[in-house]
């Protein structure tokens, strides 16, 4: 066994029986060893860290890793998260969702955990499609292609992840591909090491359902085709408009300081305890009024 | 609380004392979404919770409350969410979530009127059997409902209790007129009550198998971050608590998910008498539907009829054996519910034939009349 071979094996539980549900060729299998490669790097013990994920097919990967794991139910992983993060903050909790999971069902609970900016690390691994439950329309699947519930071409638009989740108040959104792994590594690492609510939007793929309904081929040829089109954000800086365009940037999107919730919280409690009431003077009403830039 | 001061009696509403209850029974965790007539217990929660170093916290929806809850328990600490009727709907997956992978938490529902947005600031019982069968598949449930506002916090203590010691969500239904009626009471002394906390591990975590069988039927739970790394999924599981197909792994955990419960209904059940002694008619009634009831008790006996009444405190599961009693002395049985008749079917299926079941079933958003329960007695022996 090499030594990456055997770090992988080390995180693996081999008290459940293998082999793992996903087709050949699934991006899930890639997205969990970086997440075990980074877990291995920050030095994080098994016992401190909690998977929670929803249901789908990437909702299976907490399963086959022996930490803290919970399956919850589609849509609601980040409630669970929120729940276990605030009830131990210590804990290092780490979400992982579809593209459905996060943004459909789940969209509502996306963005209010970004709002909230609770420290939690959200991975939603984007195929396009619901791969589960055989290849429907998800909210990220590109207008005009094929799903099963679209066989007339998809009517609807998509969402842009990173986009959302930066407008709701994330920390840290960033985007990565299966195809780019040591940069999904990094990634990983900088949204674990980031406090507060952080984002990482894997560009993943569906051979079984959104690769064949489309003629994408199979899992190599749409890897390929990751490779063609992202752009590092750093060169995109460097590039015109025109020459973007059809390409979609990978990188840490963005990146940003900002209170987060459990320590705002942790005012409150410090209120609570000494058992002063709460009073504004009227004056720092202004301010905070002013300072609440949304409009 | 604590300490002379405290122990004076109280003008508080029902809401105020679920609230206290579940701060002396050890609740750390809260996690709601506002709505009428449960809100007072959340207002209350986000003002006492934080002053004991716990936490509360506003979520988007009822769904995410719930979700919020299952988390902060899994990770040790006790959690409880308040709601009514439209919330309570949205909580069913999430309550099937806790009852399969046996996560203790309390869900309180003070009922007002339905279905839908229904009667919002008005009372009913209209939950009664949502609480029993809401969410999907075969589950036991525990569910308790209140009479008064005292009973709210022993009631609220005793959910948690039996959650904790049954590894099992457990429901406090309550309704809008015990949630907002206010009563001079002195709440018991925390220091005075029985606090059951859920059994952890005492193996080391390479034997610890999460969801193994015992004698009681309850296994050990340990809270994420102590060194027992396991899974925990809402996918039927076996032992280990990994997704199973096998018939041979799915029959037992069924078997053990509803022996857990029905071999200890001794403990959970608890029914209150009065009258009965020697009654022949039989009122049987639970909630606030339960004070008129005592009242119209009174007033029959004034007129020579010999009434008692059964109040039902567990109301899930169904107190068998408080019918079977009664049916020694009474041949006839009234149900009085501010509903149109959920509970009434329960005592139809107890007594079987063995005597009449009358019922008062009124989903009008008001409650029962002393009166209006007397009327089909009176009715009765004319
Ligand atoms: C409440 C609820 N609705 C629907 C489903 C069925 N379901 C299971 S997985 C899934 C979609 C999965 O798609 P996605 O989240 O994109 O993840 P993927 O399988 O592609 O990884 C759906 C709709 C469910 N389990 N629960
Ligand atoms: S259906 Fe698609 S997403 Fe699911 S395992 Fe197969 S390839 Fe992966």
């Amino acid at each position: 066994m090499n030594e990456e071979r055997r770090l992988i094996y080390h995180y693996l539980r081999h008290d459940k029986k293998f082999p793992h549900v996903w087709c050949p060729g699934c991006g899930n299998g890639i997205v969990l060893g970086s997440l075990i490669r980074t877990v291995h790097a920050l030095g994080l013990s098994k016992d401190e860290v909690v998977l929670v994920s929803g249901i789908g097919c990437a909702g299976r990967l907490p399963v086959y890793v022996d930490f803290n794991t919970l399956h919850t139910t589609h849509g609601r992983a980040l409630t669970f998260a929120t729940g276990i993060k605030l009830a131990k903050p210590h804990l290092k909790v780490i979400v992982i969702m579809g593209d459905g999971d996060a943004t459909a069902i789940g969209g509502n609970h996306l963005i209010h955990a970004a709002r909230r900016n609770v420290d939690l690390t959200a991975i939603i691994v984007n195929n396009n499609i619901y791969g589960m439950t055989g290849g429907q329309s998800s909210p990220t699947t590109p207008h005009g292609l094929r799903a099963s519930t679209s066989p007339y071409g998809h009517a609807e638009h998509a969402f842009d992840i990173a986009r959302l989740v930066e407008a709701a108040g994330a920390s840290l959104v960033a985007r990565g591909t299966i195809y780019h792994v040591n940069l999904l590594d990094k990634l990983f690492q900088r949204a674990m090491e980031k406090v507060g609510f952080a984002v990482v939007e894997v560009i993943s793929h569906c051979p079984t359902h959104f690769g064949k309904l489309n003629f994408l081929g199979d899992a190599v040829e749409s890897m390929r085709w990751m490779a063609e089109h992202a752009v590092a954000v750093e060169r995109a800086k460097k590039m015109r408009p025109e020459e973007l365009q059809g390409k979609f940037r990978i990188g840490v999107l963005v990146d940003r300081d900002m209170p987060d919730y459990q320590s705002e919280y942790e005012k409150v409690r410090k209120r609570a305890m000494e058992g002063v009431p709460y009073r504004i003077d009227p004056q720092e009403i202004s301010k905070m009024l002013e300072s609440h830039q949304i409009y | 609380m604590g300490g002379e001061e405290e122990r004076r009696p109280k003008l508080i509403q029902g809401n105020e004392a679920c609230a206290e209850g579940a701060i002396a029974a050890g609740c750390r965790f809260y996690a709601g979404y506002p709505i009428t007539p449960s809100s007072e217990i959340a207002e209350v929660l986000s003002y006492r919770l934080p002053a004991v170093g716990g936490t509360f916290i506003q979520m988007e929806d009822e769904i995410a409350s719930l979700g919020a809850v299952i988390g902060a328990s899994l990770a040790g600490v006790k959690a409880m969410t308040a709601t009514s009727g439209p919330g309570f709907s949205l909580m069913q997956e999430h309550i099937g979530f806790a009852c399969m992978a046996e996560v203790p938490c309390v869900i309180v529902n003070v009922m007002r009127g339905g279905p839908s947005t229904g009667l919002p600031t008005s009372p009913s019982q209209g939950d009664v059997q949502q609480a029993r069968w809401g969410t999907h598949g075969d589950h036991p449930i525990i569910a308790l409902t209140p009479w008064s506002v005292r009973e709210c916090f022993e009631l609220t203590v005793r959910a948690f209790n039996l959650s904790e010691k049954y590894r099992t969500p457990v429901i406090l239904l309550m309704d809008e007129v015990v949630g907002h009626m206010r009563e001079n009471v002195v709440l018991p002394d925390p220091s005075s009550l029985e606090i059951f906390d859920r059994v952890k591990p005492s193996v080391p975590p390479e034997w610890y198998i999460p969801y193994e069988d015992t004698s009681f039927g309850v296994p050990p739970m340990a809270p994420f971050g102590e060194g027992y790394r396991y899974h925990v999924t809402g996918l039927t599981h076996d032992v280990r608590g990994f997704p199973t197909l096998r018939e041979d792994e799915i029959e037992p955990f069924m078997a053990r998910l509803f022996r857990k419960i029905w071999s200890h209904l001794d403990d959970i059940q608890t029914w209150d008498t009065f009258q009965m002694e020697d009654a022949d008619i039989c009122i049987v009634a639970y909630g606030s539907v339960a004070r008129a009831a005592k009242r119209a008790v009174l007033e029959a006996r004034e007129k020579g009829k010999k009434v008692g009444l059964v109040r039902l405190i567990t109301i899930w599961p169904f107190c068998r054996r408080a019918i079977e009693e009664a049916l020694k002395g009474c041949k006839v049985f009234l149900v009085p519910e501010m509903n149109m008749g959920q509970i009434s079917r329960e005592v139809k299926r107890v007594v079987r034939g063995r005597g009449e079941v009358l019922t008062v079933s009124k989903a009008l958003g008001r409650l029962l009349t002393p009166n209006e329960i007397l009327e089909p007695i009176l009715e009765e022996s004319r």
